[in-house]
């Protein structure tokens, strides 16, 4: 068990030391975030009343694409030099292994979206009593788009033009999320509860927590074979 | 003990050799030979249990290594063709990650270092290892094997890429690990000259 803890500990420290040294890794999606989101009050004018309307919308969508864009760098590395196999062969559950490694990866793309949210939402004029909302909703949010990603990595890996291919594979299961998490924010605008949409995202997480981690484990032993 | 019975390996629709069987005890090393594309690594991967078989069974000590699962990934290390060797991380951090993610977590510092330095990597501890060259990656991925101190280990083309005193450096590292009661399941081309008489061949065609 003290081993099991080690391990995990070590490889969480491991998996952000590499990203660390490849800040562009980290910087990729956080820049394609806030320019998406910058593009919307460029195309469609600066009135106030349009922008705070679409802002839920948009800057969940931007989350949403910009947390895609980081999921081939999951497994990717690992897969071509060596250590995925490793891991794959190490006397550990290989769910615990991906899910520490997924945390790492939200800890690095999932956690800097939700911190530099209430920047845009002011650029988006949404009102300053929805910005909490927004912040909790991605805090919730982009757990689950980075758990239910990697599947998505751990299926494509190896393939040719897997990137594409898990687009197409992992946003239509964003969807639900996406509703959620706009529409708690777009709810709290309106002045409507929003408790039932916190509860939803909340189980969707804890559902993700328990059983991504083994589907991506049992993905990433069929890429392996 | 190592047992595999009556093992048929196909990779995709070509079957590639059926009705193997033998057992390792310890002490022994087994050379695997053929020629390319022969299916020598997908035996190997077989072994591990990361590739499935068409048929037959794999035993450690007398169950099947499907039940086994961890407990068997816990006496085993397994050197394929890619080095697992992750280039933006100091060689002192590849080797202590690759202890931990074996389950050997009671190597300090100092024991990595002293593999390091056997393998003559001592003066790389704190460079990326992207900058190794290819031998000196490979002589790196064979330092897990020395952390790790599994029973059996399982090799694919273990010497390839090094130069001739890495080579002699590395078959002592075996016959040392022979010695112990280990096991030794490798793949090469090339003679591999332990001085024991428990070398068993098998060709496969």
């Amino acid at each position: 068990m003290l081993t099991l803890i080690k391990a995990i500990g070590r490889l969480y420290r491991r998996d952000l030391t590499v990203a660390l040294r490849r800040s562009t890794d980290i910087l990729t999606p956080l820049i394609f975030f806030v320019i998406v989101v910058s593009l919307f009050p460029l195309g469609l004018g600066p009135e106030p009343n349009t922008l705070r309307t679409i802002a839920p919308g948009v800057i969940w969508v931007g989350a949403l694409l910009a947390t895609m864009l980081s999921l081939n760098r999951l497994f990717a590395n690992d897969y071509a030099d060596g250590t995925l196999e490793q891991m794959a062969l190490a006397p550990f559950p290989l769910g615990l292994l991906v899910l520490t490694k997924i945390a790492a990866h939200w800890t690095l793309t999932g956690l800097p979206l939700v911190l530099i949210s209430p920047l845009l939402a002011v650029q988006m004029n949404l009102p300053d009593s929805a910005f909490g909302t927004l912040a909790l909703s991605l805090l919730l949010g982009t757990p689950i788009l980075s758990l239910l990603g990697a599947v998505g990595a751990a299926l494509t890996l190896g393939l040719r033009g897997g990137g594409v291919l898990v687009s197409l594979l992992v946003l239509p299961l964003y969807t639900p999320i996406l509703i959620f998490g706009a529409g708690s924010v777009a709810g709290v605008m309106l002045g409507i509860d929003t408790g039932a949409h916190f509860s939803l995202l909340g189980a969707f997480l804890a559902l993700a927590l328990t059983f991504l981690p083994w589907a991506t484990a049992a993905a990433l032993r069929v890429s392996l074979d | 003990m190592l047992e595999v019975i009556d093992l048929e390996c196909v990779r995709g629709d070509r079957p590639l050799f059926s009705h193997l069987s033998f057992s390792l005890r310890p002490g022994e090393l087994l050379h695997v030979t053929g020629v390319n594309g022969s299916g020598k690594t997908t035996l190997l991967r077989t072994l591990c249990g990361l590739t499935r078989p068409q048929s037959g069974e794999i035993r450690w000590n007398g169950t099947g290594i499907k039940k086994l699962g961890d407990e068997y990934h816990s006496q085993l290390a397994y050197v394929g063709h890619t080095n697992g060797i992750q280039g933006d991380l100091t060689p002192l951090e590849n080797l202590g990650v690759a202890a931990s993610l074996s389950g050997s977590t009671d190597k300090s510092p100092s024991q990595i270092g002293a593999t390091l330095e056997r393998l003559g990597l001592k003066a790389y501890h704190h460079f990326p290892s992207k900058i190794l060259s290819q031998g000196q990656k490979r002589r790196l991925a064979l330092a897990r094997l020395v952390v790790g101190r599994k029973p059996l280990w399982i090799l694919d083309e273990p010497l390839s890429g090094l130069d001739v005193d890495s080579v002699s450096l590395m078959t002592t590292i075996l016959m040392e690990h022979l010695a112990q009661g280990g096991m030794i399941i490798v793949t090469s081309h090339q003679e591999i000259d332990v001085e024991t008489k428990t070398v068993l061949q098998i060709r496969i065609t």
